[in-house]
């Protein structure tokens, strides 16, 4: 497994203030796969997620350790710019939060940041490139001009994905990203997920135990700040090693 | 199940103070409203007469005795309109009358009519009809604001000056207009003469150097607090103090203003860019805590969107966050805004409160603003002042109206929804 690992997370402790909220996590992620954080809720399954790039910086009473390589270069050395690393991992949110700008804009924001894109007309292929990667260039391209916001929240969820993979990061994360959408919605950005994969790989947190097995290959069980089981999908769901890993699953614990 | 038509007690309770509470609502609406007609309605009702003015025809002779056609520059204009003053009415004789006659027009007709001469050299040599501003006395009566009844010993002019302005009446020598120069003219003495322009100019002027130098500084440090200090004591302490200087008194800034600005950079008395310093020390905790509460306003899901896409804390702040922030920034600096331009008692520490009657043209020059202008003629004893403070109210508020019309149109342009 190590081999293809992109992201290998070392006895990863995470504190706000006083507060353990992560214990000794040691996670492998594996290239071009969908890798699914499952737990109840205030797990810590999400504070790991935010871990991998770097946004619990954003929280001034966080404080993480241990070690998080990414292609064997640990994202928390001193020397890492941020800026950097987010541009190679990517993030779409719980809630879908385009810019109050153009559809364009929103997904142009990061490659012009970045100096992605040496023209004009390289712009608006990398645009149409993305929105046709996130399913939603059929829906839009009348309209590019037209703000984000106006868009229906499954549209708009599209949009965020489409704006994260615009700067061709190496991982995107996904902290549940269907949680605010309906059933059609949701199915149709799971399908895009599977799609992503080939290009992308994907971490994604979700409530929905359907969902991760729908959508990952592998799946992580998080319960009160530990990873508790990680392995294929399969295995866990139909034959999960540790109990609580079992409760959670049948719904007795979460 | 109880019944839905009739009411039980308990529920027409509710309903009972539910009403109440909105009528008091509407109540409090209405007296506010009151007060502002009353006191808006008074204002315009006073200051209205300022807006108009009397002007008197006399019948000046330009012959070669009165003006050198070779150098009029050199004439006596002041004997010439008195001459042509005792010539309309010879029956004054004494010096007494005499000097009531000379009263009737405005103390400046001398240089009226120089300007007369320059702008018609061809009338040199004639008998020229010419208008003079009436004094502030004679427009008093022909707005009807004397009580031609009273006893004489009560009224600013006496029977032999109305007979004499009701000549002047007669003869259709006697126009009433719009007070162009109340827009025009400069601070003076005579009431008839004073204008607003020195004063708007000077708050204009002053409102300028305070802008420029409290909007930036308000801002920057705004979002630096909000965006990118950390959280700790100092920050803690910091906040506070913004907000404590907010609620100092403003003359305690016109006191700094007059010790450090004054006497010791030694900065130019009584000029727009202290006044600017002064009053920006006022507006900068205005600006600075409307700015953070619209900072903080931005929801955070629009931060971590633009730092999950990689961008810098300065970018996404400048970007995205100071962007849907600006209409909230703006309003609070229109309001710190409105409220230097009303302030008057930190001018009044800098020496802003002098008698200026030229148009300031730059910051340095002396200059007055226009609550201390309204401050100056309500304390002026002329009657004719007492409509120069309401019109030049009036102005004041214009100017707010209008900050505050730039500012609802800036937030249109700029809001947008998230």
């Amino acid at each position: 497994m190590s081999k293809t690992a992109i992201i290998t997370a070392k006895d990863v402790d995470v504190f706000y203030g006083e507060k353990q909220a992560l214990n000794k996590i040691a996670l492998d992620i594996p290239e071009n796969k969908v890798t699914s954080l499952i737990g109840p809720s205030g797990c810590g399954k999400s504070t790991f997620l935010r871990c991998i790039n770097r946004m619990n910086d954003l929280v001034d009473i966080c404080r993480v350790e241990g070690s998080i390589q990414i292609k064997d270069q640990d994202i928390y050395a001193p020397e890492v710019d941020v800026v950097a690393l987010r541009a190679k991992v990517g993030m779409v949110f719980q809630k879908p939060n385009p810019f109050p700008k153009s559809i364009y804009e929103n997904v142009a924001y990061g490659p012009k940041i970045h100096g992605l894109a040496k023209s004009k007309t390289d712009m608006d292929e990398l645009v149409e490139w993305s929105l046709q990667k996130a399913g939603l260039w059929k829906e839009v391209k009348d309209r590019l001009d037209q703000p984000g916001t106006g868009l229906s929240g499954g549209q708009q969820q599209r949009l965020c994905i489409a704006r994260t993979i615009a700067v061709k990061p190496q991982v995107v994360l996904m902290d549940e990203p269907c949680s605010a959408l309906d059933p059609i919605a949701t199915a149709i950005i799971e399908e895009l997920i599977d799609e992503l994969r080939s290009n992308f790989t994907i971490v994604i947190v979700t409530h929905s135990m359907q969902q991760a097995a729908r959508v990952s290959q592998r799946t992580a069980f998080f319960h009160l700040g530990e990873l508790v089981e990680s392995g294929a999908t399969k295995s866990i769901f139909t034959s999960p090693e540790d109990e609580r890993t079992q409760n959670y699953i049948m719904g007795r614990i979460g | 199940m109880t019944d839905l038509i009739t009411p039980s007690a308990q529920l027409k309770r509710r309903n009972a103070s539910e009403s109440r509470f909105q009528w008091y609502g509407r109540g409090a609406i209405f007296v506010s409203l009151a007060f502002l007609v009353v006191m808006v309605g008074s204002i315009i009702y006073k200051g209205s007469g300022a807006f108009t003015t009397t002007d008197v025809a006399l019948v000046i002779d330009l012959g070669p005795e009165a003006v050198d056609p070779a150098a009029p520059t050199d004439a006596r204009v002041e004997k010439i309109v008195k001459d042509a003053l005792k010539a309309r009415f010879p029956e004054a004789t004494k010096r007494a009358e005499r000097r009531m006659l000379y009263g009737l027009i405005s103390n400046d007709a001398g240089f009226e009519l120089e300007r007369f001469i320059a702008a018609n050299p061809a009338a040199i040599g004639t008998k020229a009809k010419v208008w003079f501003r009436a004094s502030d006395d004679f427009d008093i009566l022909m707005k009807g604001s004397m009580d031609r009844e009273a006893p004489e010993s009560e009224r600013r002019l006496s029977d032999l000056e109305i007979s004499w302005i009701d000549s002047l009446v007669a003869d259709n020598d006697v126009k009433r207009g719009f007070n162009w120069s109340f827009f025009t003219n400069g601070d003076s003495r005579e009431p008839e003469l004073a204008g607003i322009l020195s004063a708007l100019t000077g708050s204009a002027l002053t409102l300028l150097v305070c802008f420029c130098f409290s909007f930036p500084v308000a801002i920057m440090a705004a979002i630096y607090l909000e965006e990118f200090a950390p959280k700790n004591r100092l920050s803690d302490i910091i906040e506070v103090n913004i907000n404590n200087l907010a609620a100092v008194p403003s003359i305690v800034f016109g006191l700094l203003g007059l010790s450090v600005l004054l006497n010791t950079f030694g900065m130019p008395r009584s000029s727009p860019l202290v006044g600017g310093l002064v009053l920006s020390l006022m507006t900068l905790p205005t600006i600075i805590i409307a700015a953070r509460a619209s900072l903080r306003a931005v929801p955070p899901s629009i931060r971590e969107a633009a730092l999950g896409m990689g961008a810098s804390p300065v970018q996404a702040t400048f970007h995205h966050v100071a962007p849907l922030a600006l209409p909230g920034i703006l309003t609070g600096t229109i309001v710190g805004m409105a409220q230097a331009l009303g302030e008057t008692a930190p001018l009044l520490m800098i020496g802003m409160v002098a008698f200026i009657v030229d148009v300031p043209h730059s910051i340095l020059e002396p200059a007055t603003a226009l609550p201390v202008q309204i401050f100056l003629w309500a304390d002026a004893p002329e009657r004719a002042f007492l409509e120069k403070t309401s019109a030049a109210i009036i102005v004041l508020l214009l100017f707010l109206i209008t900050m505050n019309l730039l500012a609802i149109v800036l937030r249109r342009r700029f809001e947008k929804r998230f």
